[in-house]
Formats: structure tokens, sequence, C-alpha cells
């Protein structure tokens, strides 16, 4: 188990200023029930961090949170040493498919136009680069010809695709990510994972919730172990480990190795 | 005579209530729409409702102040602060307590509309001021309508488009993707407010026009009709717009043809003749076309199944089939293919074979997204690829 070592402000404020993304003591609950409890994370820059962790273990709650889409209940986050209200430019987040009113009449290419809106303000006129920037960004994700269909039309893949496309039109260097490869086909996934990883050796920063225990150490570099509280958070080489794994998951290890859609959510 | 008031001959004082319906009709579908989009249409019924104690308390106070009680102005303040207490009851019975927002309407809007009927009732019975005609508000008047009336409805009109031009972005946002709004900074909570604050706007003016009652239909209707016609949220709200001008215009003229009747009812049953229109006749989401459609689509797939059949020699059951394939003169009523029946059965076959080998390698994995057991290879894949896949048919490969 991880003991919390003591390190005084000073220390914390230089570790915090570095990571693009760093929470401490976050607490979230839905009714008297803590959704997470006393979660502290510091995502290391330039480096895919996955969060790992069993049904119900808070994985898109401490997205959430640390994103203030939800109010916690305790906890303070921090984007590059500052509050994170002023970093919200920087930072991209893809929420899960899930979350989002698939009939909604709006077409693939002003989906990827949302993640403009920030930087065109309320009034700013769109202008043609950045149509060409939406249109790249659709290109990246090899969905170019998909770009004046109604977003309902698209299967689950191409869907998670345009929100991807969406969150580079943002031009951040954060990416987080709700289970991005939940429910998507094998091809989808591959352009997804090739997106990300160019995004890191790029220099951006990577965050997902992710489900599929297998695919942990070849997609990412850093991985968080999430059941309420914080189990293990280190390099996948030396904290992806049985032990970790039978701690964050206890019995329900076996299930989730097998089926990792069962896991999801 | 209908056609004298469409055409704003029936006088001054029926022009101006034309005109002025006309442009609340436009104001509610446009801010309709994003009321709309975002699923809480519902809410503006109990704004409406909420409006009725303001304005029987706003009387009163202006007859306490020795007024007659009579200014349009001063019965709507009332009525657009009773409304907005209304709209923050909901909110917070929605925010901090147990109860859904269906809920929380029901029990404002039959609260608040209750105790605005105790108000009128008692106002009835006062003798100081002028109250006859503060019924109007329930079901719409716009007998002796003034004016300034008309004035303040074209100004309000105005105002609701110069905000909803503004906050476009930040609406369709919260209405698609609430928690993609909130993560890139654009406070959720405010958006809604504004949201409601243009509603509240378009249901308070609209009150002396179409009543309490029925607002919530020309603020709904718009934009469900508008939906009907296209995929684009820009595009509802122009649409939605257009319907509801429509619909109050004729509504108006129609009510100042037979002054007996409401204006309010009228102009919500002409709104709904052009959604009725819409549902049955609309060109891709109308009711007529999702049933040609499926009737097309089966019978695709009727006379694919049944040439794959005939490919393979199989004996084909289903009737519909079988019609089908006679009806194209692709097979004899003996269920023997004609010669055309066979060269299409053998492209049937040879299609699918070289759609087995493109949804089998990861190499064609774009092209294998549209496999949808109808769409012609050629369509999807270049002469080029098209002669790769075929290579890989003629050399059958063994799995080791």
């Amino acid at each position: 188990m991880n003991i919390a070592l003591v390190t005084s402000q000073d220390t914390d404020h230089a570790v915090r200023a570095a990571s693009p993304l760093a929470v401490r003591g976050m607490t979230v609950s839905y009714g008297q029930t803590p959704a997470i409890f006393s979660v502290d994370m510091t995502v290391r820059a330039g480096a895919m961090t996955a969060i790992v962790g069993p049904n119900g273990a808070g994985k898109s709650t401490l997205l959430k949170a640390a994103l203030g889409v939800i109010t916690p209940l305790a906890g303070s986050v921090t984007a590059f040493g500052e509050p994170m209200a002023d970093m919200r430019d920087r930072i991209a987040y893809v929420p899960q498919r899930a979350s989002v009113d698939w009939d909604f009449p709006v077409r693939v290419i002003d989906v990827v136009m949302m993640g403009m809106y920030r930087k065109l303000g309320l009034l700013g006129r769109v202008r043609g680069q950045h149509k060409t920037l939406a249109k790249n960004c659709l290109d990246r994700v090899g969905m170019a010809d998909f770009a004046h269909r109604q977003i309902g039309q698209l299967s689950g893949g191409q869907q998670q695709r345009v929100f991807l496309a969406r969150a580079l039109a943002q031009e951040a260097d954060v990416y987080v990510l709700d289970e991005p490869f939940a429910g998507v086909d094998a091809a989808t996934e591959k352009a997804i994972i090739a997106v990300l990883k160019g995004l890191r050796d790029a220099g951006k920063t990577v965050l997902a919730v992710h489900h599929d225990l297998a695919t942990v150490p070849d997609y990412f570099d850093d991985v968080l172990l999430l059941n309420t509280q914080v189990v293990a958070f280190g390099a996948v080489s030396e904290t992806f480990t049985e032990d970790n794994l039978q701690a964050a998951y206890g019995g329900r290890l076996t299930t989730a190795r097998a089926d990792p859609e069962s896991v999801a959510g | 005579m209908l056609a004298d008031a469409l055409l704003l001959q029936l006088g001054y004082n029926a022009t101006l209530v034309t005109i002025g319906a006309a442009l609340l009709g436009i104001a509610s579908g446009v801010a309709g729409t994003f009321l709309f989009l975002r699923k809480r249409a519902l809410v503006s019924d109990a704004i409406s409702h909420a409006t009725l104690p303001g304005v029987g308390l706003a009387f009163v106070a202006m007859v306490a102040m020795g007024g007659e009680g009579r200014s349009l102005i001063g019965l709507l303040l009332g009525a657009g602060v009773s409304a907005a207490f209304g709209l923050l009851c909901v909110q917070w019975l929605t925010d901090r307590t147990r109860l859904g927002e269906d809920a929380a309407i029901g029990a404002v809007l039959s609260v608040f509309f209750g105790f605005g009927v105790v108000i009128l009732t008692v106002v009835q019975t006062m003798n100081a001021g002028r109250q006859a005609g503060l019924e109007g508000f329930l079901l719409g008047s716009t007998a002796g309508m003034l004016r300034s009336d008309a004035i303040l409805l074209a100004v309000s009109a105005a105002l609701v488009l110069l905000l909803v031009v503004i906050l476009r972005r930040p609406l369709g946002l919260a209405a698609f993707d609430p928690d993609y709004a909130e993560a890139a900074g654009w406070s959720l909570p405010r958006v809604d407010l504004a949201m409601m604050g243009i509603v509240l706007v378009v249901t308070v003016v609209g009150l002396k026009v179409v009543g309490l009652i029925l607002i919530v239909a020309l603020l709904i209707v718009p934009p469900v009709t508008a939906r009907f016609w296209t995929e684009r949220a820009d595009h509802v709200v122009i649409i939605a717009g257009i319907v509801g001008g429509v619909s109050g215009y004729a509504g108006a003229a129609a009510s100042a043809v037979a002054p007996a009747l409401p204006t309010g009812p009228i102009v919500v049953l002409v709104g709904f003749g052009i959604f009725l229109f819409s549902l049955l006749l609309s060109p891709g989401r109308g009711v007529l076309a999702s049933v040609l459609t499926h009737l097309r689509y089966q019978r695709r797939v009727h006379v694919r199944q049944g040439l794959l059949a005939l490919a393979q020699g199989q004996p084909i059951y289903e009737v519909l089939t079988r019609r089908l394939l006679e009806r194209r003169g692709l097979m004899l009523p003996d269920g023997v293919p004609t010669p055309a029946g066979q060269a299409a059965a053998s492209k049937a076959l040879l299609d699918e074979t070289r759609w087995a080998i493109v949804r089998g390698d990861q190499a064609f994995a774009l092209a294998a997204m549209r496999y949808d057991g109808l769409t012609p290879i050629e369509d999807v894949l270049t002469p080029d690829q098209l002669v790769e896949v075929d290579g890989k048919i003629a050399t059958p490969q063994v799995v080791a």
C-alpha cells in the first residue's frame, strides 16, 4: 500500500506547477457514500496515464470532478499550477458517449467546430482557417468523408472519433478521455490510440479512463488504480502488478480480465 | 373576410394585433427551440402558470396606489416577478431535493396557478379598480390591444432574437453535450439561467396574446415542427421562428374575423396544423417518408437475399421474395432463374464474397465500416482495390 509522504507545502507547490493536472484530497459523494475518497493524483506531463479500476470505482467521477463538471465535497485541482478555471482552454475533454443526445440536430463538422467555441467567443465569425482546422481534425481521425452527416447516423466508433476530433480542434495541451474505447470497433480503437500516441509524442498529456486491463501496458505509460481510493499510482512497469490489481479488484479480477466490457462504467 | 384579415385590411386595431401576434410567434419559436433541444420544454409550463398570482397581486398593488390597475406594463411586471419566483422554486426543488424536475414542475405549476385563481377571485369582489379583462390572461384576449402593447411586443421580440444570436453557441452546446460545455468553461447554471430568462420574457409578453395556459404550445410546437425539416440546430431555430410567426399571424387574423373566439387557442391550432403537415409529409423524418423508406429497404433486402439464394441454388420460400424476383423478371414462377436473374445472382454472390474479404482485412477497415449488406462494393472501393481483393479470392490462403 502507498503511504502518504509528508511533503512541505513548498515542495507540493513545485510538484503541482510541473503537472498539467494535479488533484489533491478529492472526495465526491452522491448522497452519503463517497464515490471517490481523498484522491491525490499528479498527472505527469507528456505521458499517457490510464485510470483503471472495477465497476463503480469512481473513475468517471474522478475525471468529472477534476474538470469541474461536478462539484466535489472536498479537494482542489490545479492545472499547470494554476486554478483549473483559468486553464480550461488548455484542457480538452472527451466525455462518455452515453452522456450525449445523439438525435440532436447537428452535423459532424458542427460538432468539431464546438471545439473552437472558446477561441471564437460568443460572436467571433467562423473563418476559412477555422473550417480548415476542423476538416484537418476530422482527417486525423479518419472521418473526413463524414463531415456533413447527422451525428446520429454514425456508428458508435465513428461518433467516438468525431468526439476526439472535437478535442483536437481545441488545440489543447491536455486530453482527458472518459472510456474512449468502450463499445467501439477494432479499427476505431486502433485509430484513436494512434492519434493519442501521436499527441503524446508531440509533448501533449493524455489521461483516460480505461477498462481493458489487457491493453494497459501497450497503450499507457502511467496507471492509476482506483477503487474509491487510490490503490496505486505510478509507471505501468512498476505499478501494474498482480498484487496491486488484486488489491484494486479483489475477487472481481478474473471476471474483469475475461470480459473487459463488464467493468466499463 | 379572412382574406381581408390576412392582408391586414380589417382596420388599425386588427392589424396591430396580427403583427403583434406574428412577432410573438417568431420570438417564442426561437426561444422555445433551445428549451426543446435541452429537453426542458415543460419548465415553460411551470413558468407560465406561475405568472397568474403576479398578475393578480400587481392589480391589487396598483389599485392600492390609487390607479385603475389596468396598466399592461404593471401587470406584466407582476407576472414576470412571480414567474421568476416560480422558476426558482422549480430549480431549487430539482437541485436540492430528491424530487425530479417533472414532479417539481407539477407542484409549482398547480400551487402557483391555484394561488393565482384565488387572488383573481378576491379581486373580482373588490370595489375599486377596473378588474374586467384580467381573466383574458388565461386564454389570451387581443381585443382592446393598444399601440403601446404592440410596441412592447415588438421590442421584446427584438430583444429575444438579439439574445439568442449572442448566446447561440453556449445554448446549443449546453443542449447537445452539457458535460463538455461545463468542462470547456461555460457555466451550465448560467447558460440555463439565460435560457430561462429568454423564455420568461416571451412568456410574460405573450400572456396578453395567447394566455398563460397556451403559451407553452407556442414555445414547443414550432421547434418540434421545425425538427422535421432539418438536421441542423441553427436551421431549427430559423424554421421554428418562421412557423411561430406564421401561426401567430394567421391565428390572430382568424380571431379578428370572429372576435368571439379567443386568440390563443386559434394561434395554437394553426401551429398544430403546420405540425401535423410536417409530421406526415416532411421528407426526412415524416411518417409517410419513414414508411416508404422502410418498405423500399425491405424490398431491397428481399431481392438481395433472393439473388444470393438463387446463386447458391437454394430454394426460396418467402412469398414476398418470390413475388419481387418474379416481378423484376429475375425468376420464373417455378423458381428457376431467368438469364437476367442468373447474371444478377452471380453478381450478388461475387459482391458478397468480395465484401467478406474486405471485412476480414484490417487494411480495408475504413471501407468495411460501410458494409450494410446492400451497397455494391464498386461504390466503396476503387478499381485498383477491387483487383487486389479479387486476387485474394483466386488464391485462398491456408491458415497455418
